[in-house]
Parts: structure tokens; C-alpha cells; sequence
């Protein structure tokens, strides 16, 4: 028989504790959790976002219940462990039930201190710790006005912040004359008072609670100097106390916390504790960080291996406040032989702080520009000698040329500083698993390493790591990279085969080049699949290849629907346009409409099946299909031009319009975008675009390989032209250029950084080779330019993709 | 609990290397249909978020869920490489063109 591990408390400390244990040794335990709260595994840590209305409880949940089934573990949910019988190795349960161990692990968290004044029993008297508190507030502020916060600490400030997001007007009390003192030095605090009382909290500080007043239910708080406030609500943020009464009962040797050995071990060596119940060298943590430390040692010794020693942590804090950036790590008191490094912007609203001692830093406080937070933290871990920087420590590394993103900066962290505090993820673990997995997103990179899956304060640092590390894959080696796990060949590789060999499907490529899946994967079809109807036009496409998106021409949605945009010619509509649109909305009660950044407009949460009854009315109206799901020509954005605008020296909608018919339909290697400004001032960015154009007195200034998105680039200057046909032929030029040449999934401003703008000049400015590339253009569009919608609502192509094949209830 | 047997729909009523969904009281159920011409049925819903499978890309005995590119053993309902979580499967058979799906019974009272 397998031995027995009985965990109790089902919270993060202890849910990490089991995952790291499976990981290692999956089979060793019949494991039972017992965990007093009703539900499964959440993410605490989200219950602020939660209370601010940003996520719903699903997204938060870690462990589903059927993770508890799929790994033989036994989930005890809503029942307490009452008591341990340490001689017998039994837990006792409050339902009634024993349950037997041969190892225990303790891991029941702690529990918010409630102020011992009188009415702290009242109805309305919450802490801030579970799913049960934050319902109960979210329910008081539905029918209740004020709201008021006893604690000016992390906890305290994200409820105040929660509750005035739910509608409640809040104030924020606090003992002391600093607000977060435990992260905050004065300055700080002070900024951070200034732009939480600009949103609309109210703050008390330096006042003492005397009693809660009511007699049913809280109705007021008042304090030592008389002072009362109306109260509706009073949550209570002033502390946590490590929950040890079961342990302490059990006779087991507990302080502050349940004391611990380096392993984990309390002094009962059947028994183990994690979890901000412990006490590891006279220190308690309040931070998940630590606990997932603990965590991965824990397990190393469950799984008898023996030798992970816990060192206790060094943490630090991030306000999940959205708007508010704040970063703080270490001491940021200074001793008498420290140093301080300060800058105080007060107008731009940032603060840095850092404390040094022997030219190491001792800790930070960090308000308004946190870039830097990570690379001083690591210098702080490191014990990193800094005398080499000192002088630009301060000012950071954010890079501009970078648009802000700080790219740079992230390209010069080493390997090992640590990005995701919440799951001690490394810079390295996350650059090599996006190069070894090939991933583009920010999930992709979050199911993987787990970085920035916790707290989601280092999502925009673990991003710039993705923007920088899968850029750099574009720049550094494009012609020897694989184009996925497929094959050994590269993009250009298999594009010149399919050319040379005049190979006309998946199947004969996957023959020819001896692919490694009889179908390929979801990286490579769609790849190929461009490849194909690119050098065959007219002769091929595989739907079944394609991304949802193109497939269902809209783009699908979080919850399954889909978005519908019509085209709208240069942006231009017209009354009969929109009419025709409302009409639409109305008829299919279409939940959300927006204006889109490509001017045009979108119609969310379309039910697919409605797809084709939808796009056959637009039809009728006028309109065909936006492509702003594919990757395809998106749209063409223009400004008002000489018609209206005073500064304007051409028509730069009517270019626009001309513009758009010509590239409109088109598949490509990426989204492909236009723009046509009439004058420098530029008001349709196009400057940013994949082809844009900058009309002046004498003329057209063509630019190329711009792009807003991710990482901002500014186009190169091709040439300058005087008549609007050659505009076009110049524009179906370089069009065809890049759709023939350029890697799939390879937008503009890459593909010229990759091959260089020389190249592009001699293909486009040479008048008989321009001539032959758009010539190329012209023919593909004719079978390109047939609407996807019209297609599908009229002539029943592909109606298997919108219709069930059977409907099976009574 | 009973099972039932019901004719579905015929086999080139799927596109290969595609999907349908059976609309059902317990939710939709995607039909799947391999480059092999093997058939799967498993719950729409992925194990991550619940994106709809059907709407993927089928490579193998696999689906590539279309909202974060989890990839779904289509046999098993299981995530497959670094993700962990599973989608319920259904039995489905074929007899000469017919398509047959089993459930459970109470999915037809309704
Ligand atoms: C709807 C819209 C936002 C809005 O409401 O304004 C939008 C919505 C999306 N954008 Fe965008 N982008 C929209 C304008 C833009 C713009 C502004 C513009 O075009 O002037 C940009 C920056 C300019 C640029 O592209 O250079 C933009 C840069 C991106 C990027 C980053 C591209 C890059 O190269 O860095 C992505 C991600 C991607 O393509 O991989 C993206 C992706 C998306 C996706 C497709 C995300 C997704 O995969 O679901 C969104 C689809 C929503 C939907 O279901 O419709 N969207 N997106 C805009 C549609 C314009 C249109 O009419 O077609
Ligand atoms: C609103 C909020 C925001 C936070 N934000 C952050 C943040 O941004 N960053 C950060 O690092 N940390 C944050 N924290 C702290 C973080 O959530 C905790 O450090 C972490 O949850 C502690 O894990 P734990 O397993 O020790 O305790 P818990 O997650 O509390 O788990 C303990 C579990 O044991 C159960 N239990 C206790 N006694 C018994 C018993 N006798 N029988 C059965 N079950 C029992 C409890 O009900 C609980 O479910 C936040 C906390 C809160 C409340
Ligand atoms: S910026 Fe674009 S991709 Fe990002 S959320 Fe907005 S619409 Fe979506
Ligand atoms: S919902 Fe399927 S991968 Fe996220």
C-alpha cells in the first residue's frame, strides 16, 4: 500500500507544495487534502483584481476539481481539520470523519487580525482574505454607499481601490502618517496618496479606531479624537496572523508561526509546514514568492531526496492597483553609513530611491517608472558591486529608439535574474523556452514557464522579453531557422521549393521535402498554405489550413463568437452606410459596437451560425468583407485631405479609396496596412505603416515597412513620385515584393530590417522589373478579389462550417 | 446511467481535416474527422478556457484549440506537451456512410 499524505489547508502554499511534489514523484502518495473553504484552489493574490471587477472567479482558479480527479488526489473541501493526534497519526475533521497519515503537511495559511474593539462583530465587518469576503463586499456595494478601509497597507489599498471601482465612496484609515510604511518610505507614500486621492479615495490618516458603532449591522466608525464617519462597510486590513491554533493544539512547537527546519520540517519530523503559517529562522512571509521556495523544498523532501535546503527569501512588492506603478524591495530606510540615490520628478510624477551600503544596494522604492525594478532587485540579491554605475544607476536603461518598450534594457539582464518573482522564473528559462518552443504569445510563454502567471505584475517585463527575444530570432538567423518541428527546411527553403518543383499542395510538399507528419502542425500549415495560393494563385487554397479567423472570415472571441468588419473604403461611409449598419445590429441584437483604430467598424459577439445571415444584409447594402482577421490587407486609413482640410495639398481620400481597391482581398504574409496623409503633419500615421503615403505640393513620398503594434518602427522613404498611377503601380510593386519574399508571419518592418532597403529599391525603382512584380499583383487579385462573405451567404460555400451537423436533444 | 446510440450524420458530411459540432443538451459536442478518416468526438470546450475545439486545426489525432494553441489528444480529450488538463471524449462509430455518436440517455430528454 501505497504510504499516506494528508495535506490540510487547499490554498497556494499547499496546492504548490503537491504540484512540485507530482512533479517529481507522482506516485508515491494516496494524497488527501482537507481545505475549510468551499471551493477548489484560487489565486488569492487575483482577489484584489477580482474585487476591482477585472477577472471573474474562474479566471482565477489554479486547481480545478478535475485536477483533483485526474491526479488520485482526495480533495476534502469544506470541512476544518479540528485536530492532529500526533501518537495516532490522525487528523480529526469537523464533519466527523479521521483520517489517517504517514506524513503530514500543514499548510493553512494565516488569517486577517481583526482590531479588538467593540463592534467588530457587526454585520458588515469583513477581512480581505477570501472568496466569501470579496462576494460580501461586491454585495454590499451593490445597495451600499460608504465604505470604509481600517489599514493603509497593500491589502488595504487594493480593497479601497476594489470598492471604489464597485461604485462605494471609500475612506482609507490609517494609524500612522505613511501610507504602506512596510514598502513605502514618506516621499513615496506621499505621491502615491496624491494620485489614489486624484481617483477619488479619502484618507484618514494618523487616526486610531476607538469602536465600530451600529447595532445590528456597522453603521459608523469612530476614533480616539471623537471623530465619526458614516459606514456602510468596514473591511479591516490592519495585519495578517499566521493561522497555528491547530498546530499549537497539537502540541507542536510554534512562535510567531509553526517553527520550521531548513527542510521544512516542524519539530514533529512526521509533520512539514509551508505557507505563510511558518516560521523559518524567526522570520514569517505574507508574499506567495517564498512560499513556492518552500514549496519546491518541501516536495524535494517528501519524495525523500534530501537535499533542498530553504534560506529563507528576499522579496519584493508591486501595487496591483491598475494606474499605479509601484515597485519596492529591500530597506529603504537608510542607516547611518548608507547611501542614498534619489530622484524626485514631482511633475512627471516619478520617484527613485535607492538605498546603498559599500556600494551595494540595500533596497529601492520605486514610484512611477518601475522599468528598472527587476534589474535592481537582481543587483540586490547579487550583492552586486555597482560603483562602476553609480552615476547612471538611477535613470535606468529604458531605451527610447524603443518606443519606451526597453528592449534594450531587457536584452542586457543576465540569464539569471529572475523576472517572475511570484515563481522564481529566470530571464533564461523564459528566452529558452520561447527558442525552443517556438512561442509568439504571452500565454504561450505563461503555459510554459508559468512567469507572470501569478500576481501579473511582471507581464509587461516578460513581454519585452518576448518582443526582444523573438525579434532578435527575425534579425539574427531567418534563413537557418526550421520553419517549425515539421521539417529541417527554413521559409526560404520551402518557398523556392514550391516554386522550382511547381509543387501544388501540402500533400506533394510534405512528400517532396519528406515532412515529419503526414499533416503537418498548426505552425506549418498555414505557413505553407500562404505559400501555395501565393505562387499558384487561383489553383489553391486548403481551408482546413487556415487559422480559425480565415477560415470563418471574423475573428473569434474569447467566448466563441465571432467580430464582423465591414470595409469601409479609406475610411470614408456615408449615411445609407451606417443606417445600413444599425439596421444590422438591431436585427441581430448585437451586443457591443466599436470604432475601430483602422477607421472602420465593429460589430462584436456575432453567434457564428448568424455569420451568414448578417453578411448577406451588409451585402446587400454595399459592403464586403474587412479582412481584419486575416493575414491580409487590413485597411487603408487616410486623412481628410484638399477636400475640407486647409493644409492639404492632394486628395488624399480619393488615393486612399483607389488604394484600397487595388490591395483589398489580398492574402499576405502578415497584416498588411496603408495609409495616405495629405500633408506632412501626417494625421494618418502613415509613417507607420506597411505602405504609406505622405502627399506634398509636388507630389507623393512613398514610405515602407512601418508598423505601430508591438515594437514601433518608422518607415523608410522608398522614393518620391508626382502622379497618382504610379502610387498604384509602385504600391502593387512592393506589395507583390513582400508577399513573394518574406517569411509567413514576417510583417514589413522585419522583412526590411531582414533583407535590407537596397534590395526592395532595385526590385521597385527599376521601371521594368516594377512592371513585372505588379503585373504579378494584378493577376493574383483577380481571384483574390472575390468577397469571402458574399461567397458564403449567397453562394453556400463552405456551409458545413456555419451550420451544426445534428442537433440531439428530446 | 443508460447510453444511447444516434445517427449523427453521414461521413462526408465532414471535411477532412475538419470538424462539426452536435448540438446537444449537455453542450456541443465537435465531431472530428482525420486526414486518416478516423472519427472522434469530444466535448467542444478546451480544458484551458473553454475555447471551442471544432474551431482548431486538426494535425495527427490532434486538435490545436484556436484561443491559446493549446494541442488536444482528439483519443484521450488530454493536453498534450507542457499543458495539463482534459476534455470529456465520446464514442463514435461508423457503419458503411453512417455516423453514429453514443451518449448518455438523459441528453435526450429534454
Ligand atoms: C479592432 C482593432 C482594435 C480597435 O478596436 O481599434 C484591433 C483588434 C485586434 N488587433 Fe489590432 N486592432 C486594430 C487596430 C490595430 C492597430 C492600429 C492601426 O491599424 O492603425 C495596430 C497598430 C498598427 C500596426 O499594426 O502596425 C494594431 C496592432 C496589432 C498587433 C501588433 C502587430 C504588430 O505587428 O506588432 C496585433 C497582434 C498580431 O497581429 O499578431 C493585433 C491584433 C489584434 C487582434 C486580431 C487580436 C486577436 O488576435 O484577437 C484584435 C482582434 C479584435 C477583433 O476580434 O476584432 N493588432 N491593431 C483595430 C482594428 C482595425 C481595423 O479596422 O481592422
Ligand atoms: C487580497 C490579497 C492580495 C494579495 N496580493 C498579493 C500579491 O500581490 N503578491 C503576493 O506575493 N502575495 C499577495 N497576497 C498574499 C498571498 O495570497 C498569500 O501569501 C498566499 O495565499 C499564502 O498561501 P498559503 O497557502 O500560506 O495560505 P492560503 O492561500 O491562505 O491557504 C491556506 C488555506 O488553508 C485553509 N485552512 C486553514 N486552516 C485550516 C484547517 N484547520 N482545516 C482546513 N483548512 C484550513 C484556509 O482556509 C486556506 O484555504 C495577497 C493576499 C490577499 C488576501
Ligand atoms: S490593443 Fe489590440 S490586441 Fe490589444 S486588447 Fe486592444 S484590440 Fe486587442
Ligand atoms: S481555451 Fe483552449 S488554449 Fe486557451
Amino acid at each position: 500500500m501505497k504510504e499516506q499524505l494528508v495535506v490540510i489547508g487547499n490554498g497556494m502554499a499547499g496546492m504548490r507544495s503537491v504540484e512540485e511534489l507530482l512533479k517529481v514523484s507522482a506516485d508515491q502518495y494516496e494524497i488527501t487534502v482537507i481545505g475549510d473553504e468551499p471551493h477548489p484552489n484560487y489565486n488569492r493574490i487575483m482577489l484584489s483584481p477580482l474585487l476591482a471587477g477585472e477577472k471573474v472567479f474562474d479566471e482565477i482558479i489554479i486547481n480545478s476539481p478535475e485536477w483533483y480527479v485526474e491526479n488520485d488526489i482526495q480533495l476534502l473541501s469544506g470541512t476544518a481539520a479540528t485536530s492532529i493526534h500526533r501518537g495516532r497519526r490522525e487528523v480529526s475533521l469537523a464533519d466527523g470523519r479521521t483520517i489517517s497519515y504517514d506524513r503530514l503537511l500543514m499548510a493553512t495559511g494565516s488569517h486577517p487580525f481583526i482590531l479588538p474593539v467593540p463592534g467588530n462583530d457587526l454585520q458588515g465587518v469583513v477581512g480581505f482574505r477570501t472568496l466569501e469576503d470579496v462576494e460580501t463586499m461586491v454585495e454590499a456595494a451593490k445597495s451600499q454607499t460608504h465604505a470604509v478601509v481600517i489599514g493603509g497597507g497593500l491589502l488595504g489599498l487594493e480593497a479601497a481601490n476594489g470598492l471604489h471601482k464597485q461604485g462605494m465612496s471609500v475612506t482609507v484609515v490609517h494609524i500612522g502618517s505613511v501610507m504602506m510604511n512596510q514598502q513605502l518610505d514618506e516621499a513615496a507614500s506621499m505621491l502615491l496618496k496624491r494620485k489614489l486621492e486624484e481617483d477619488g479615495l479619502h484618507f484618514l490618516l494618523e487616526a486610531e479606531t476607538e469602536a465600530i458603532l451600529g447595532s445590528e449591522r456597522v453603521e459608523g466608525v469612530r476614533f480616539k479624537d471623537g471623530l465619526e464617519i458614516p459606514a456602510d462597510l468596514v473591511v479591516m486590513a490592519v495585519g495578517i496572523r499566521p493561522s497555528i491554533q491547530l498546530a499549537e493544539a497539537s502540541g507542536l512547537y510554534c512562535n510567531r508561526g509553526i517553527v520550521v527546519s531548513d527542510t521544512m520540517q516542524t519539530y514533529d519530523p512526521k509533520i512539514y509546514a509551508v505557507g505563510e503559517c511558518v516560521e523559518h529562522r524567526g522570520t514569517t512571509y505574507g508574499l506567495v514568492a517564498p512560499l513556492f521556495e518552500q514549496a519546491k523544498v518541501v516536495a524535494n523532501h517528501l519524495a525523500s531526496f534530501g537535499f533542498g535546503i530553504y534560506n529563507g527569501s528576499v522579496t519584493s512588492t508591486k501595487l496591483k492597483v491598475t494606474g499605479v506603478d509601484l515597485f519596492s524591495a529591500g530597506t529603504f530606510h537608510e542607516q547611518e553609513h548608507d547611501d542614498v540615490l534619489l530622484l524626485q520628478d514631482a511633475n512627471r510624477g516619478v520617484y527613485k530611491k535607492i538605498v546603498l551600503s559599500n556600494n551595494r544596494i540595500k533596497g529601492a522604492v520605486l514610484y512611477g517608472d518601475t522599468l528598472d525594478g527587476a534589474r535592481y532587485f537582481q543587483m540586490m540579491r547579487d550583492q552586486t558591486d555597482i560603483s562602476e554605475s553609480r552615476d547612471t544607476l538611477l535613470f535606468g536603461q529604458a531605451n527610447l529608439g524603443d518606443s519606451g518598450h526597453g528592449a534594450l534594457q531587457v536584452m542586457n539582464l543576465p540569464d539569471s535574474a529572475e523576472v517572475c518573482g511570484c515563481n522564481g522564473v529566470c530571464k533564461g528559462d523564459i528566452t529558452k523556452a520561447i527558442n525552443k518552443n517556438s512561442l509568439f504569445t504571452l500565454d504561450e510563454v505563461r503555459s510554459h514557464t508559468k512567469a507572470s502567471a501569478s500576481c501579473g505584475s511582471c507581464t509587461a517585463l516578460v513581454q519585452q522579453i518576448l518582443a526582444s527575444t523573438v525579434g532578435e530570432g527575425y534579425a539574427e538567423t531567418p534563413a537557418k531557422k526550421p520553419l517549425c518541428g515539421c521539417t529541417t527546411y527554413s521559409h526560404s527553403e520551402i518557398r523556392r521549393a514550391i516554386v522550382d518543383n511547381r509543387l501544388k499542395s501540402h500533400q506533394a510538399l510534405y512528400q517532396f521535402l519528406e515532412w515529419a507528419q503526414t499533416d503537418g502542425c498548426h505552425t506549418c500549415r498555414p505557413a505553407i498554405n500562404y505559400y501555395l495560393l501565393c505562387a499558384w494563385p487561383g489553383e489553391y487554397d486548403d481551408p482546413q489550413s487556415r487559422y480559425i479567423n480565415e477560415r470563418a472570415h471574423g475573428n473569434i472571441q474569447k467566448d466563441g463568437s465571432y467580430s464582423v468588419v465591414p470595409r469601409m473604403w479609406g475610411g470614408m461611409t456615408t449615411p445609407d452606410e451606417l443606417r445600413a449598419i444599425a439596421d444590422v445590429a438591431d436585427k441581430f441584437e448585437v451586443p457591443e459596437i466599436k470604432v475601430t483604430g483602422g477607421q472602420r467598424i465593429d460589430l462584436f459577439g456575432v453567434a457564428k451560425e448568424n455569420l451568414p445571415a448578417l453578411w448577406s444584409d451588409l451585402n446587400q447594402a454595399g459592403f464586403v468583407s474587412g479582412h481584419a482577421y486575416g493575414k491580409a490587407m487590413r485597411t487603408v486609413k487616410t486623412c481628410v485631405g484638399s477636400q475640407w482640410c486647409r493644409f492639404g495639398t492632394q486628395n488624399s481620400t480619393a488615393l486612399g479609396i483607389k488604394l484600397e481597391e487595388l490591395t483589398w482581398g489580398s492574402w499576405m504574409p502578415h497584416k498588411f496596412k496603408l495609409a495616405v496623409s495629405a500633408c506632412p503633419r501626417n494625421c494618418a500615421e502613415a509613417t507607420i505603416k506597411d505602405f504609406g503615403v505622405v502627399c506634398v505640393e509636388s507630389g507623393y513620398e512613398l514610405h515602407i515597412g512601418g508598423n505601430g503594434g508591438i515594437k514601433v518602427r518608422v518607415t523608410d522613404l522608398l522614393t518620391k513620385v508626382s502622379r497618382e498611377e504610379e502610387v498604384l503601380e509602385y504600391c502593387a510593386a512592393f506589395t507583390q515584393f513582400y508577399r513573394e519574399d518574406a517569411h509567413y508571419l514576417e510583417r514589413t518592418a522585419p522583412w526590411v530590417e531582414r533583407i535590407g532597403l537596397q534590395q526592395i529599391k532595385n526590385v521597385v525603382k527599376d521601371e521594368s522589373t516594377r512592371k513585372r512584380y505588379a503585373e504579378r499583383f494584378y493577376h493574383s487579385q483577380q481571384s483574390a478579389q472575390i468577397d469571402p462573405w458574399m461567397e458564403r451567404s449567397q453562394q453556400g460555400v463552405a456551409e458545413h462550417e456555419f451550420t451544426p451537423i445534428a442537433t440531439i436533444n428530446g | 446511467m443508460s447510453q444511447k446510440r444516434i445517427e449523427i450524420g453521414t461521413r462526408s458530411e465532414i471535411p477532412m481535416l475538419g470538424s462539426r459540432i452536435v448540438k446537444s443538451d449537455e453542450g456541443d459536442i465537435a465531431i472530428f474527422r482525420t486526414s486518416q478518416d478516423t472519427f472522434f468526438a469530444v466535448r467542444d470546450s478546451c480544458p484551458h478556457r473553454q475555447g471551442p475545439l471544432s474551431q482548431g486545426i486538426v494535425h495527427g489525432d490532434r486538435v490545436t484549440c484556436p484561443l491559446h494553441n493549446w494541442v488536444i489528444d482528439l483519443q484521450s480529450g488530454e493536453a498534450t506537451g507542457p499543458d495539463a488538463g482534459c476534455t470529456p471524449t465520446y464514442q463514435i462509430e461508423q457503419e458503411g456512410e453512417r455516423l453514429y455518436l453514443t451518449v448518455a440517455s438523459h441528453t435526450l430528454q429534454g
